[in-house]
């Protein structure tokens, strides 16, 4: 399980996220949903550490993150997987060797375990046989599935994955929805999704949490959300005509 | 560079010579920026190093016009220019433009498209496995050219000199062989040392710390072989100074 609490961070002047606190449970979706600069990108950020709150704590496990030393934090890294927006697949490497990466960087498998291990994370993202392709020759949503390969070849205990779904059509969002979902439950990792993608609120969202002007302003499941009489989530939510009608017929 | 710039650069290098975490990976990424800085650069610096050896030779012949000078005087200053400047500056400065820039553009964009995030998030040092090996190269590889490009330098005004009659075979080897003080080797060695370094980390700085998008990676770039260039050029005052 992770847990924050009360993190507060700045840019300059800029107050991005003010006292956020929540809970996010493994095995289930967690998601972080707001509209554009709510916070949330800087919200996962200072969970991972890639940004350092001024205030609050992020605890994995009972681990304090935020206050641990350099050499600290990799261990707890070791135990995270991530999905960039961007994939941010390494450019002059194949896709096994982009997968095989952390294998070779942490453990002293032999290659063939290494390989079996790739061609398992492969074969689980329904990429099996493009171990020799550059992520030059991939499509959007196959680079998404070789970041998402890649995350979980050292078996992550934390699952964090930043906008999936930005710019793949709504055909290939709902199969990288429904493999996060899948790989939470299959291996009960805490998984944290950032998205302001309504089919995936509405289609994985276990537990959400709500940022607007970086206040948590709700949180709770998509089968509650249909029923929050707050304004602020109604307005994004249900800011599109057919997600409107759709909330009328509900 | 001004002092914040300065701060964060010597930040930087702490990260970069902090213990790798897989030496094995280390030294396959050692070797391999080995070749591109060195075998890579093998045909460029000798093309120059041969041209700029021959032209010394016909300009320093050309200004030599008592006959109260022998002729065997070309050979030796050729001899102890290319040695203690041209060979490690002129080397140096091409090489910051090939290898810095290249070495800038390639670390400032895989900072913009997270590739660096990613590094960090899987627990490895970043600063450390994309610097560290080619700062290694570049400290080893760049004395390397410049012994090269002496030789080459040397070489290219033997070929000038005879071509054009500026000087005889005879005299020009005579020349480069008498007076021979090997101390300069030394001294032009520990300026390669010195500049591998600077074209090497001074752009991997430029780039690591690259913040938007293609158009900041081609700033940095640009940035990078600048101070570069100026940086190599204050160093080889300094250790001059130094040395001799």
């Amino acid at each position: 399980m992770i847990e924050i609490k009360d993190i507060y961070k700045s840019f300059g002047d800029n107050e991005v996220l003010k006292g956020i606190s929540g809970q996010f449970k493994p095995g289930v979706t967690n998601l972080i949903i707001g509209g554009s600069g709510s916070g949330k990108t800087t919200l996962l950020k200072c969970m991972i550490g890639l940004h350092h709150p001024e205030q609050g704590s992020v605890e994995y496990d009972g681990r304090e993150f935020t206050t641990m030393n350099f050499e600290e934090k990799i261990e707890i890294r070791k135990e995270i997987g991530m999905l960039f927006q961007g994939s941010a697949l390494f450019d002059s490497m194949t896709v096994e060797e982009n997968i095989m990466f952390p294998l070779n960087m942490f453990t002293d498998q032999k290659r063939k375990e290494k390989l079996d291990r790739v061609n398992f994370c492969l074969e689980r993202v329904n990429l099996s046989g493009k171990n020799k392709l550059f992520p030059a020759e991939l499509s959007g949503g196959m680079k998404k599935r070789v970041g998402i390969a890649r995350a979980i070849a050292m078996n992550p205990k934390y699952l964090f994955v930043d906008e999936p779904n930005s710019g793949l059509d709504p055909k290939t969002s709902i199969v990288i929805d429904e493999l996060i979902k899948e790989l939470t439950e299959e291996y009960n990792t805490t998984t944290i999704v950032v998205t302001h993608d309504m089919n995936s609120v509405m289609g994985i969202g276990d537990y959400i949490l709500f940022l607007h002007e970086g206040k948590k302003f709700w949180e709770g499941s998509n089968k509650e959300i249909a029923h929050t009489d707050i304004q602020e989530l109604n307005d994004f939510v249900f800011a599109s005509r057919f997600m409107k009608a759709a909330k009328d017929k509900f | 560079m001004n002092f914040t710039n300065f701060g964060r650069y010597i930040l930087l290098l702490k990260a970069v010579f902090r213990k790798p975490e897989k030496l094995s990976i280390y030294m396959k990424a050692i070797f391999k920026q080995m070749d591109f800085i060195g075998v890579g650069s093998i045909g460029l610096i000798a093309i120059i190093s041969t041209f700029i050896g021959a032209v010394m030779t016909l300009q320093i012949a050309f200004q030599l016009v008592s006959d109260f000078i022998p002729k065997t005087i070309i050979g030796s200053v050729n001899r102890d220019s290319s040695i203690l400047e041209l060979s490690p500056t002129i080397t140096a400065i091409v090489l910051a433009g090939k290898i810095g820039s290249a070495i800038s553009s390639e670390i400032g964009t895989m900072r913009v498209s997270e590739q660096i995030d990613a590094l960090e998030i899987m627990g490895i040092n970043s600063p450390g496995y994309l610097i560290l090996p080619k700062v290694l190269a570049g400290i080893t590889m760049v004395p390397l050219l410049v012994i090269l490009s002496m030789v080459l330098s040397i070489g290219g005004g033997y070929i000038g000199g005879t071509l054009s009659g500026a000087v005889s075979a005879a005299e020009y080897v005579q020349g480069i062989t008498t007076d021979f003080n090997p101390y300069t080797i030394v001294v032009a060695l520990v300026k390669a040392f010195v500049f591998g370094f600077i074209i090497t980390s001074v752009p991997a700085y430029e780039g690591f710390y690259v913040k938007g998008g293609a158009l900041e990676v081609a700033q940095a770039s640009t940035r990078a072989v600048v101070v570069s260039c100026i940086t190599i050029l204050a160093c080889d005052y300094i250790v001059t100074q130094l040395l001799l």
